[in-house]
């Protein structure tokens, strides 16, 4: 809400809550989302897909090394070895999305909203993830996971301490490195994009992160 | 939020205490410093030399990881920067031995029959290369005739 305040655009993006001792244990670490009426779609709208061919064409294989020496993607490398994962194995959203724009020769256009989040991930580096907001309850939060929890009732328990982003039902999505519960389907009509933030992101690229993706879908 | 603060009756993290909680700050303090410096290695290797950042995951899911785990994570990071350095001073000492006896190939071609040194040999990007042989072919040959031919390489 205070981002918003500041920045002072509309949807205004939403602050969750992280469980205190996670906080304690990582400084830094937040989640923010907005929410907005949203028709998924097969084929973005020209201006989206135009987007991304520009992308395509600023994004080089030298961008590429480099890139996580630039301090936002070099963060969420830093914080997926802190939480145990390989970021070479299971990557961060901005490395996925530099390897298969060097694999496949461009930034692929998979229709709305994956479209609008693939701009701005390139262009911020912030990791971003998108829920049907009909299928959430209530604020998002990150905490970990306690005894029986699953992604999907009736589903694989995680395991105890899983890092998770979850509703007031519970985790919808392990933080990073997995599938989510509440995905995008050709049902959706109303769209909730999250951005998870770790030490080292700047709040600016947060919001901005958001509002790329608002405006990309509203487009 | 404080629905969510009653319903789950979160532990702290099993046999952690204050100390430890500093220890795991200074650790992942550490753990930020060696991933900044193997990018770098990673990068200035490139392409020349293919660097491995791989660190075996020891979680299968993201967790908040003990003290074990997290100098476990420490130490395969600097062991990985170890071996990237070593890797590039070996790379490094052959490419200057390389562009040594580019030299005197140059120099004295006649010395150096049909020796082929590549663009990456030292160090240099593209893929062309310098490769003594005869000037008009045989004949050269049988004269002693030898140079150096310089490969622009492929056009792209």
């Amino acid at each position: 809400m205070e981002a918003a305040g500041r920045i002072g655009w509309e949807p205004a993006p939403e602050q969750g809550w992280v469980a205190p001792h996670l906080t304690e244990e990582f400084p830094g670490l937040g989640i923010a989302w907005v929410t907005l009426d949203c028709k998924a779609t097969r084929r973005s709208p020209e201006p989206v897909r135009r987007r991304l061919r520009d992308l395509s064409d600023r994004f080089y294989g030298s961008h590429a090394i480099h890139l996580r020496e630039r301090p936002v993607p070099w963060a969420y490398r830093v914080f997926f070895r802190q939480i145990g994962l390989d970021p070479d194995r299971t990557r961060t959203p901005v490395e996925q999305l530099a390897l298969d724009r060097l694999r496949e020769g461009a930034f692929k256009s998979t229709g709305i909203p994956q479209d609008a989040l693939d701009i701005a991930v390139v262009e911020t580096g912030v990791a971003l993830r998108a829920f049907d907001a009909e299928r959430l309850d209530g604020p998002l939060c990150i905490h970990d996971s306690g005894p029986g929890e699953a992604i999907v009732e009736g589903g694989e328990e995680l395991p105890q301490g899983t890092l998770v982003v979850a509703d007031r039902r519970g985790p919808v999505m392990p933080l990073f490195g997995g599938e989510g519960a509440a995905p995008v389907t050709a049902e959706t009509r109303r769209v909730t994009v999250a951005a998870v933030q770790v030490k080292g992101v700047p709040q600016i690229s947060v919001d901005e992160a958001l509002w790329m993706s608002a405006a990309a879908l509203e487009s | 939020m404080s629905d969510l603060l009653v319903r789950r009756t979160l532990e702290p993290l099993a046999g952690t205490g204050g100390d430890e909680r500093l220890a795991r700050a200074e650790l992942r303090r550490q753990i930020g410093t060696l991933e900044l410096r193997l990018s770098k290695l990673a990068a200035e290797a490139f392409p020349r030399l293919p660097i491995d950042t791989a660190v075996e995951a020891v979680s299968r899911a993201p967790r908040a990881l003990d003290l074990g785990d997290l100098e476990r994570v420490r130490d395969s990071l600097a062991a990985r920067i170890s071996g990237a350095e070593k890797e590039i001073a070996a790379r490094s000492e052959l490419e200057t031995r390389n562009r040594e006896a580019l030299e005197l190939m140059l120099a004295q071609p006649d010395q150096h029959r049909w020796v082929q040194i590549s663009r990456a040999d030292v160090g240099e990007p593209g893929c062309g290369g310098w490769h003594a042989r005869p000037r008009f072919g045989l004949l050269g040959m049988l004269m002693g005739w030898w140079r150096v031919k310089i490969s622009s390489g492929c056009p792209l």
